[in-house]
């Protein structure tokens, strides 16, 4: 034991500070936060709505770039968390924002255990193919009971409270937007933490090579279970985050347009980053507004292009590949 | 002494091809065992076959006592049974120092923390600073897998293997692919294991053999035709045939 212990003076520690870029993180989002209030002060409802749909992808890129889970029924974890603080207000009356908040993360965390216990059943396109039943499912289900969530018409009667009984929701958004900024941070900074966690290590290996991992004695479907109900939890904030600041529930919300546009935005950012799945998110959507105002009918086009491009020339993604190409330029230069 | 790993009767057919034929084996804690065989004999199909990575069509396997015939791959890890891959299987992007502290973490059962890293546990890092400094990848502890040398690679398989503080270890071509000059780091390795693990290594390199078994088995087509001293393996008379009849580098047994 007392050789162990001397041992361990001896192996020096990796560099590079963790903390540091944690730190760096953090403040990138809130500069991006600040820039988009300051310059789009008229559209903070477009911006709310990235950062729900960053929460999504976020969630995606847990499962998908993270344990090689290929999905395109992600938005049923979403769609579960907006659909359930929705209900929570609009049906039972609980407009307290952090309680609806909470629901949503709970639903979102049922949906992706149920999820998780259909698809890892299976493996590569069956296991795809599975993805896209779940949410044609998650979407009829919701389209039918709609004596819950309005059905087609959409989920009406959402009224949160204000924010610790102080700030309302108001008709500009403010409000909708810097809890959306903070649910956000709160989110980027656990999952910093969870990717190089021992069970973020882990999955890295089961992504890699899951029969490794069994030689190892752990298993890789336990570990992806517990993966997909913490990213339900994670796109359930996202969900939640939807329906407190829009206040309304659409069908869309439980669709697989949803579903395929957040993998879209994940690839374009960056498969296995969280940095990547925040630039994927805000490029694509701020093209979309954009693009799709000033060419309505070439915006796809467009879109595709991008996509083509980006998958042929830097197939890491855009955030991906330039990080890439920075540690490059720093390695060289020591 | 009492058997830690037996293996009875054991069967297994790919098609019509009978590739494990009425394996039995029983190893003591400390055995030192050689299994060789021409190429196809069956033998990384019997490491497969009592790891529980593919089932067999008949027999019994048996680790401390216990018949472990269905229990999963992972339940017979738990219980002490452990192997390296005749290639290796490594993460390409995670580091000597991941995957020991990995198979560690996993060992002690906190692989599902979600939060922290062993680079901060204190006893998982002494864990992983010994193996490292035993295999001599020290220097290597925090360089990714993929920029590291094949041989290295090699060791790192057994270190990975060690930190889970195995009973029985299977240890499939433990040299194959390792250059001449490299080779002596490995059997210092070998040399070194833990006195009481029993280890059952594959491999083709006689020389290795001989320096490290006690015992050798050699199986030909499934089937084992010789169970007994290193010194008498060249002189059977059936494993000068096996060798003879389908294996070009008879003379490393010869
Ligand atoms: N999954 C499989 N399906 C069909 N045949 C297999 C399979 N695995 C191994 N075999 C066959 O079994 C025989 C023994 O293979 P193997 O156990 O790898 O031999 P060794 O490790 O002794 O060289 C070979 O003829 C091989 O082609
Ligand atoms: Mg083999």
């Amino acid at each position: 034991m007392t050789v162990a212990m001397n041992n361990q003076t001896t192996l020096s520690r990796p560099r590079g500070g963790s903390f540091k870029r944690d730190l760096i993180g953090v403040i990138v989002i809130i500069v991006f936060a600040a820039l988009g209030y300051v310059l789009f002060p008229d559209n903070l409802a477009l911006l709310t709505r990235i950062l729900a749909v960053a929460l999504l992808v976020l969630s995606l890129d847990l499962v998908t770039g993270y344990c090689g889970v290929a999905t395109l029924g992600h938005a049923a974890l979403f769609g579960s968390g907006a659909y359930a603080a929705g209900i929570l207000s609009a049906h039972y009356g609980i407009n307290d924002p952090f309680l609806m908040t909470m629901g949503g993360i709970g639903a979102g965390a049922v949906a992706g255990l149920l999820c998780a216990v259909i698809m890892l059943r299976a493996h590569g396109l069956p296991q795809l193919v599975l993805s896209i039943a779940l949410i044609y499912l998650f979407h009829e289900f919701a389209n039918k009971a709609s004596s819950w969530t309005g059905g087609s018409d959409g989920l009406a009667g959402i009224m949160p409270d204000a924010v610790f009984g102080i700030y309302e929701f108001d008709l500009y958004g403010h409000t909708a937007y810097f809890f959306g900024i903070a649910l956000l941070l709160i989110v980027f900074v656990l999952l910093r933490i969870l990717v190089r966690s021992p069970f973020g290590m882990l999955c890295r290996g089961i992504k890699e090579d899951p029969l490794r991992i069994r030689a190892m004695g752990a298993s890789p479907n336990a570990a992806l279970t517990k993966m997909y109900v913490i990213s339900g939890a994670v796109a359930g904030t996202g969900g939640a985050l939807s329906a407190i600041s829009t206040q309304v529930v659409a069908l869309d919300a439980l669709s697989f347009t949803q579903s395929a546009e957040a993998l879209v935005m994940l690839v374009l950012g960056g498969t296995g980053s969280l940095f990547g799945a925040l630039a994927g998110t805000l490029i694509f959507m701020l093209f979309e507004d954009y693009v799709s105002a000033a060419n309505p009918f070439h915006w796809l086009t467009m879109v595709g292009v991008l996509l083509i491009a980006v998958v042929l020339f830097a197939p890491k993604g855009i955030y991906g590949t330039a990080a890439a190409y920075f540690s490059r330029r720093r390695e060289g230069s020591q | 002494m009492s058997a830690v790993f037996e293996v009875k009767n054991l069967k297994r057919s790919f098609g019509g091809l009978v590739v494990t034929n009425d394996v039995s084996i029983s190893m003591a804690p400390g055995d030192r065992v050689a299994l060789i065989g021409p190429n196809g004999a069956g033998k990384t199909t019997f490491v497969n076959l009592v790891t529980g990575t593919i089932p067999p069509s008949s027999g019994e396997v048996r680790l401390g006592g216990e018949t472990v015939t269905k229990v999963d791959a992972i339940g017979r890890v738990r219980r002490g049974l452990v192997r390296s891959f005749q290639v290796t299987r490594l993460f390409q992007d995670m580091t000597p120092a991941e995957h020991v502290g990995l198979a560690v973490l996993q060992r002690s059962g906190r692989a599902g923390r979600l939060f922290g890293s062993f680079l901060t546990m204190p006893d998982v890092m002494a864990e992983v600073s010994e193996l490292l400094e035993k295999l001599g990848l020290a220097e290597l502890a925090h360089r990714k897998v993929s920029e590291i040398a094949y041989g290295q690679q090699r060791l790192l398989e057994i270190a990975v293997a060690l930190a889970l503080k195995p009973k029985v270890l299977l240890l499939d071509e433990p040299a194959a692919g390792v250059p001449q000059s490299d080779t002596g780091r490995i059997e210092q390795a070998l040399a070194d294991l833990p006195k009481d693990l029993a280890v059952l290594m594959i491999e083709h390199d006689m020389d290795l053999v001989f320096r490290f078994a006690k015992r050798v088995i050699v199986l030909a087509a499934g089937t084992i035709i010789f169970d007994g001293l290193p010194a008498d393996v060249t002189k059977d008379a059936r494993v000068r045939e096996a060798y003879l009849g389908s294996y070009a580098h008879a003379s490393h047994v010869a």
